[in-house]
């Protein structure tokens, strides 16, 4: 990655939010700061950075967005048209808070309600990430004509139906803030479990969506659940040296010495500082389960008691039969397969895959081998993952 | 500020019994007022049933709605408001008080 790469990857978000606010415009806002990223590649190899390259990057955006309405409203003059551009104020405050403001308005402009999840994912992935429309289409696996319709219809209906550039008021802060979270969680893991498509484009996705969370943990310091999530991509992500190589290794068989260290310190710390806020929430109780498990040597070594009643916790605040189904995984090492097996009676979870490998597994334990492998078969069965079916191939094999 | 409408989408056959339509028309009533009150409200109305309905292409005029489906318009409100969170605010209430879904669609 160059030195200009990693300052876009900072930067972008910020330089668009600004000029959004500032021209009142999306579309707009995206030329001006693509034609200000293209002078600083034709200049700073030769000159360097600048001591502020976001706000060098806003300033020339704005220069050239008045350049720009320039030319049209002479156009426009002598064509008698109407003008498209507003013209933009006159000097733009780059104050950090006001600059901070700005980012936030375009998150939750980016996840709205009103448009729909993908479109609020791939807004949120152009705008704020500065992913490019090829990018994001390879990412979610779909033609890039299809992704570029996408947007371009949520920018026009943003633009048509008058969708507020704004912070959401308190009342509605905790319903918006978990659209917003969601995206963000959506992106990482998309970029975590899939495994299909382009690797590093993946490895893209996972590393996005912890610095969009990073940046919502800056702009929110004080919401438990934003922290929450940070941490609980941070622990996750940490064990990504132990999983990758074209192989699903569950929990209890990875190199828990291939761990990034310095990730689950991280995530912990941050998971302390959430709960010290007291007020738990799904996400926060996640990151917690996840904390106690990279604190462990090995499963045996793992303190399931305190995860059970994380579970416990979670599912009070969440009733998933999803949320009970990992329970049960903790019941089993606390009260043995036998109790486990017997939680998951009713689970309306039938035809979905992940019951039956929970449900191989106890009976496997119990000794009722001919059971677990009808289970198996029926997790191969319901499995869309190449990787992980393989992977339950090998264990109806072992078996 | 932007002009929007508010679709009220009823199923078809059989309205709610006589004690419930007492009611959401007093409410729905109550939030045409709270829309003057505010200043938002351009223009308002229910509509009769489907079956009424007449359409016209050219010279050719036939009977019935245009499109059948399980639902139909039943009614509208025609709002002035600054974005599309304060419309759907609105759209909210109205969905309260008529207990049905609100279509919002901003006009050109």
């Amino acid at each position: 990655m160059t030195e200009l790469d990693r300052v876009f990857r900072k930067e972008h978000g910020r330089a668009v939010a600004v000029l959004v606010r500032l021209l009142g415009d999306i579309e707009l806002a995206e030329e001006a700061v693509q034609d200000a990223w293209a002078v600083a590649a034709e200049q700073w190899p030769r000159t360097g950075p600048p001591p502020s390259p976001a706000g060098w990057i806003i300033t020339t955006a704005r220069n050239r967005a008045i350049d720009r309405h320039r030319r049209e409203s002479r156009r426009a003059e002598l064509h008698g048209e109407r003008e498209r551009l507003r013209p933009p104020t006159p000097e733009p405050p780059l104050e950090e808070g006001a600059m901070r403001d700005d980012e936030l308005r375009l998150i939750f402009t980016c996840c709205h309600p009103a448009l729909s999840t993908e479109a609020q994912v791939a807004l949120t992935l152009r705008l704020l990430g500065g992913l490019t429309t090829p990018e994001i289409a390879r990412a979610f696996l779909v033609p890039e004509a299809t992704m570029a319709q996408r947007l371009a219809r949520a920018k026009a209906k943003i633009r048509a139906a008058t969708i507020p550039y704004r912070v959401p008021d308190a009342d509605e802060l905790p319903d918006r803030l978990g659209a917003v979270l969601a995206v963000v969680y959506l992106v990482f893991n998309e970029g975590h479990t899939a495994s299909e498509g382009d690797a590093l484009v993946r490895a893209e996705l996972c590393s996005e969506a912890i610095r969009l969370g990073r940046l919502l943990a800056e702009l929110m310091p004080d919401e438990p659940e934003v922290l929450g999530l940070l941490a609980l991509m941070l622990l996750t992500d940490a064990r990504r040296g132990a999983r990758s190589g074209g192989e699903l290794v569950p929990l209890a068989e990875q190199d828990r010495g291939l761990w990034d260290r310095a990730l689950i310190e991280e995530g912990q710390a941050l998971v302390r500082r959430c709960l010290r806020l007291g007020r738990p929430g799904p996400l926060q109780l996640q990151a917690a389960i996840n904390a106690v498990h990279s604190d462990a040597p090995d499963t045996a070594g793992t303190d399931w008691r305190q995860i059970g009643a994380l579970y416990d916790q979670l599912l009070a605040l969440q009733p998933s039969p999803i949320v009970a189904l990992n329970r049960a995984v903790a019941l089993a090492e606390l009260e043995g397969p036998g109790a486990a097996l017997a939680s998951l009676d009713g689970l309306a979870l039938e035809g979905h895959h992940r019951l039956h490998v929970v449900r191989a597994d106890l009976l496997r334990r119990l000794g009722r081998r001919d059971e677990a492998a009808a289970a198996l078969r029926l997790a191969i069965a319901g499995a869309a993952n190449r990787v992980e079916r393989a992977y339950l191939e090998r264990r109806l094999e072992a078996l | 500020m932007t002009r929007y409408l508010l679709s009220v989408y009823q199923p078809y056959g059989e309205g709610p019994p006589p004690e419930n339509l007492e009611q959401i028309m007093a409410d729905t009533r109550a939030v045409d007022e709270e829309m003057k009150a505010a200043g938002v409200w351009v223009f308002a109305g229910g509509l009769h049933p489907p079956d009424t309905a007449s359409v016209v292409r050219d010279d050719l005029v036939t009977d019935g709605p245009f499109i059948e489906a399980k639902e139909h318009l039943g009614g509208f409100t025609v709002i002035d408001a600054p974005d599309l969170d304060a419309a759907l605010e609105w759209a909210r209430r109205t969905s309260r008080a008529t207990t049905l879904p609100i279509e919002v669609r901003p006009f050109q």
